[in-house]
Order: C-alpha cells, then structure tokens, then sequence
C-alpha cells in the first residue's frame, strides 16, 4: 500500500451537538484501493464521521478531505466519486428494485440506455436478477444490504462507504456480501471505507483498521501491526493446552523462568510473562523435556478481538460511551 | 440596448449549466410525479372530491332549471357554482372545503416518510443539490394539484353545458378560469402546510393530524374564535351604538381574515358572483343612490386583490420555513 495516494483525508475532525462530542480530533488517511475498516461499538461516532465525510453534515472544526476537495465545501462534486450505503438502508417500497436503481442512475445522470445496462449486470452480480421486477417491500433483510450495494454498482463510485453493511444479515449473507465487497476493490480498484461494531466479520476483508471509541480514533493499522502497536509494554499473556493435563503441568510451568503467573481458564492455561519477555521459544523444548506435548499455543492480545477488549473495558472508556 | 437582456441571457445560461450539473430537481420532480399519481390515497381523495364537486353542481343545475324563468338570466352559466340544491351545499363550498385535504394528503409524509423508510441519507448522498429533493415534491404537488382542479372545474364547466344548454360568456369563462387558479393557490398553500409539518414531526400519523388539525381550525373554528374576540371586545346588545356595532363587525371580520380559509372563500364568492360589490360592512348611507347591477371583471379582481396578494404571501411564507428547516436538518438516520 505505501506509496498510494491518500484518497480520504481527515484533519482535526471533530463534531459537537450540543455539550456531546460525537468525534473529537479525527485524523484519518485512506489510501487508493485499500478496504479500510472503521470500528468501534455503537455510537462511537462512526456514522457521524461518514456523514461529514460526504458533506451531507458539516463538522464543528477540521476538514475532511475526498480525493482533495473539502468535503463541506465542495459536497456535489464528493458525492459524484462517493458512493454511500447507509446504516439500514432503505428504498422506496412500492417501486420495484430495478426501479430504485433506475432513480439512482437518473439522479447521476447516467443516460438511460448506458443506465439500464448498468442496472441489468449489477443486479446479476448481486444475485438478484430474478428480482428484478419485485417490489422492495416483499425482500428481506439480506436482499436489501445486496441491493444497496448493487445501489453503488450502478454509480460505479471510486470510494465506496458502507455503514455497518453486515448488520442483521445470517451468516451466509455476511460471507456474500464480505465477498462482494472484496471483489468491488480488488477487481475495481475502488477503495472502501467501510464501519462496523462486528470486528470479526469483517477484520479478515480489512487492509487497515481503526479502532474509534467514544468520538477518538485510538489506534489505526493494518491488523497484524496493531496488536504490537496496542499491546507493547505490556506483558505477554499465553494460552495453551498440553498434555497430560494435571496439577503437575501448572507447577512445572510456574517453575519456569520468566512467567510470573499461571492460571486455568476452562480448557486453556493462562501463562503471564515478565514484562519484556516472551518465553516461547523456550517453552516447547522446556515441555518436551518435563514430558509434555504441547497441543495449542497462542499469543494474547495480538488479534483485533483482544484489543477490541482491550480499549471496551480498559481504560474508562467504557464509561463515557455513548449508547 | 439591452444591457439587462445580457444579464439575463447570462442568468439562463448560468442556470441551464447549473440545471445540468446537478439535474436532481427534474428527477425528484418526476419520480414524485409518478409516485403521486400513482398513490391510492390520490386516487380515494380525488374520486371523494369529484364525487361532491359533480353532486353538488347536479342538484345545482336542477334547481337553476326550476328557476330558469323568475330570476334575471344573467351570469346562469357561474351560478352552476355557487348555487346550492336543498340539503346540498354549492360546488364551491365543497372545493373550499375539501381542497385542503388534497394539499394535506400530498404533504404530509415528504420528508419525514423518506426519514422513516431510510431512504433520506441515500437520496441524499446522491450527487444533487438538498433543496432539489425540497422543491422536486412541491413542484410535483403543485403539478398534480393543478391538473386535478383543472380537470374538475372543465369537467363540471363542459357538464353544465350540456345540462342547461346557455353558453358561457368569455366573462364566465375568465372568472372560472381565474377562480380555478386562486384554488390552486388555496391548495398550495396547505400542501406547504404539510411539507412543513411533514418536517417538523418524525411521525407520518403525527404530521398528517396535525395538518388536519391546522385545516379543520381554520375552517370551522376560526370564524368562532373571532367572533367570540370581537364581541368580548366589543359587546353589541340590543340597543348598541352603531358605531360600536360597526366596531364589532370590523374587528370580527379583520380578524376572521387572518385565515386563508376566509381569504379564499371571500376571494372566489366575488369571483364567481359578479354581484358582489363589497366584502366589508355596509352602511345605509353608502347604498344611497347606488344602481344595483353586476361588477365587471376588472373591478372584482380589484376587489380581491388584497386577498390574492395574501394568500400568495402565506403559501410562499410557510414553503420557506419548510425549505429553511429542511437545510438545516441533521440527516443523522435512525
């Protein structure tokens, strides 16, 4: 990704309604062709962010900044290389779905010709050609996210934004639309911005995430990077399971150098390093030798949902989240 | 010659360029053309509407043939409107009355409707100007409006001529014309009423109550009220002082023309009744001498210009809080 040019650019966002800081000192940067994920719980103030990102409201300071031209100042022409899907979106129900994608390419200035053509393949690469010609009422939770995006195929924006698109969709449906999403950037070469609370869902499609809890944007980085960013300095924690499982296994692990607490948590033992330190080079032969065979070893911390917990529960941030 | 033609040539161009970058108004203006008239509240209420309008002028058509031969036989053709046949009212009573039930019901869910089915933030992060989604739906209101009353009023003008057999003089013609178009105006008005509430409450029911509310006020109660407020600041018994009488039906009247409603029915009643020489109250002294007859066209507009200018005034007054309070919204979803 080095190199790129960045496409999205925050400076010093922040966003007040009335006493409550929705975003606070934003500073952001997407680059060309990246999927980046914005995650934080609900009301960390992403949707607020998006919609300033769009000009569709305007921050209290800062500047953002779509492909160099402010985004409060300069909303039309943002909104033409910009598409959204909001959080839930909706259509218009009595009109059928090609209909509202028909309105969207109307509302872009797609001539018609070029616009039916347009709406015809996005509706196939979505899987809904069969719906065509339904009216949006009668679709499901599911099929409306995919027409959303099919929404976005028919702008065929350069930056795409959805707004927690996995939300109420079974877990096939994530897959799916976890999918497209990729395809979109991958073989489209569109970068993708896009919000969710589900870190898992959509941690394994995210070149880059930031974590935005309570208004700030408290870490931001490719995932791997993240954990060593978020967790340095502090201890190391380890879990493991080995075999025979006994009584014997919890005090020959305390006997060793460098660990200054073992605990058992359900199946897995909880080993807690000396600050600095990481005994796992010496801990497989250092078992092999007592007799034990390792079965599973994994590092804490170092995966998003451990951070995600992290900056939940730690910190007092938990306490000043807003709903 | 003509240094402001180039102004305005400039001013076209610039607006074509600006038509043409952004184009939201004429879809929104379409798509909500499309979607009014293909509403089934649109359809109830225009048929209700019809339905009275052509009932009310039936009953009024069989009276005016009874009396055919009594009274003067001038302005017949206007009287198809403003007649009344035993229990039903005349045609005009029931436009006055049911017209702004049109205008509510094509208001009422605008913008809180879109807020309530999400699709607002999606419409808007089109690449179009906010105020297009604004003036698109009261553009395509006043549209469907205007057709509906024009079509009902030639609709019942072509029945007339059929069932009474007098044509109407180009006089007729010009009062009926300009009547239908002070109805329009009527109309828009509570379709800006509507917008407007359709703003100020997230709840399509809560909207549409209140913009009943606002309508059956002004029609039923607001004569009341000013009634009720002149004579408590003027009481007028028996044996009053005429100038107190006077004061009492001055202040009631000025009053009672704070409501569009009497607006519009003293502007149309002087429209479609050339008899009409005055709306105030008259004293004895000023009829003296007075020839009775007809006014002419001229000289009822000039009557009701006061009124027309008032009505325009209202319409356009309440559409720019709708449009002051829909850019100033927050699009925050949910």
């Amino acid at each position: 990704m080095a190199g790129q040019a960045a496409v999205i650019v925050t400076h010093n966002l922040t966003k007040r309604y009335g006493s409550i800081t929705a975003v606070q000192d934003l500073n952001l940067e997407i680059r060309q062709g990246e999927i980046f994920g914005l995650l934080g719980p609900n009301g960390a103030g992403k949707t607020t962010t998006i919609l300033m990102l769009l000009g569709l409201t305007e921050p209290t300071s800062g500047q953002a900044l779509v492909n160099g031209l402010d985004a409060t100042r300069h909303p039309l022409e943002v909104k033409r290389i910009a598409g959204y899907l909001p959080d839930n979106v909706g259509f218009y129900d009595d009109l059928t779905a090609r209909e509202n994608l028909l309105y969207t390419a109307r509302l872009n200035q797609i001539p018609p010709a070029e616009a039916e053509k347009r709406v015809a393949l996005s509706l196939e690469q979505v899987g809904l050609s069969n719906f065509a010609h339904r009216r949006v009422k009668e679709f499901s939770r599911g099929m409306r996210q995919r027409l959303g995006i099919a929404d976005i195929m028919v702008k065929d924006p350069a930056i795409i934004i959805l707004d927690e698109p996995t939300l109420g969709i079974d877990p096939e449906g994530v897959r799916e639309l976890l999918a497209l999403i990729v395809r979109l950037a991958r073989e489209g070469g569109k970068t993708v911005l896009l919000s969710s609370h589900l870190l898992h869902q959509v941690q394994q499609i995210c070149d880059r995430v930031g974590i935005f809890v309570a208004g700030r944007l408290l870490a931001a980085g490719p995932v791997a990077l993240l954990g060593h960013q978020v967790m340095a300095g502090k201890p190391l924690e380890i879990e493991l399971q080995a075999e025979p499982d006994n009584d014997n296994l919890l005090s020959t692990l305390r006997s060793l150098q460098g660990v200054t607490a073992v605990e058992r948590h359900g199946a897995f033992i909880r080993l807690r390093c000396a600050a600095g330190r990481d005994i796992r080079p010496e801990l497989v032969p250092y078992l092999a030798g007592k007799g034990f065979t390792l079965l599973y070893l994994r590092a804490r911390g170092y995966d998003l949902d451990d951070i995600y917990r992290q900056y939940f529960q730690g910190e007092g941030y938990h306490g000043t989240m807003a709903g | 010659m003509g240094r402001w033609q180039d102004r305005v040539k400039e001013w076209l161009v610039w607006w074509r360029q600006q038509e043409w970058f952004s184009g939201g108004l004429k879809t929104v203006f379409q798509k909500e053309l499309a979607d009014n008239l293909s509403s089934t509240r649109f359809t109830i209420l225009v048929f209700l509407v019809a339905v009275a309008g052509v009932g009310a002028f039936y009953v009024a058509a069989q009276s005016i043939r009874q009396a055919a031969g009594e009274g003067d036989p001038q302005f017949v053709f206007l009287r198809l409107f403003t007649t009344s046949g035993g229990s039903l009212p005349p045609f005009i009573t029931f436009i006055s009355f049911l017209g702004p039930l049109l205008g509510l019901a094509l208001g009422f869910d605008a913008i809180n409707g879109e807020h309530n089915k999400r699709t607002l933030s999606r419409l808007l992060a089109q690449p179009i100007y906010r105020d297009d989604v604004i003036n698109g739906k009261f553009l395509a209101g006043l549209v469907v409006l205007a057709v509906v009353i024009l079509a009902l009023g030639f609709l019942v003008a072509g029945l007339g001529l059929l069932l009474i057999g007098v044509p109407p003089t180009g006089e007729e013609i010009g009062r009926l014309f300009i009547y239908l178009l002070v109805t329009i105006i009527y109309v828009a008005f509570w379709l800006s009423v509507s917008l407007l509430f359709s703003l100020l409450f997230r709840q399509t029911a809560t909207s549409a109550l209140a913009g009943i509310a606002v309508w059956l006020f002004f029609a039923l109660f607001a004569g009341m009220l000013a009634g009720l407020i002149a004579d408590g600041l003027f009481p007028v018994s028996e044996d009053a002082a005429p100038a107190r009488i006077l004061h009492n039906a001055t202040l009631k009247q000025d009053l009672s023309r704070l409501s569009p409603t009497t607006l519009y029915d003293e502007a149309t009643v002087t429209l479609l009744n050339p008899g009409v020489r005055t709306l105030g109250p008259v004293l004895v002294q000023q009829l003296e001498g007075a020839i009775p007859g007809s006014l002419p066209l001229d000289q009822s507009l000039l009557l009701i210009w006061p009124h027309l200018v008032g009505l325009i005034a209202a319409t356009m007054l309440i559409f720019a809080l709708a449009y002051y309070f829909f850019m100033r919204q927050e699009i925050r979803a949910g």
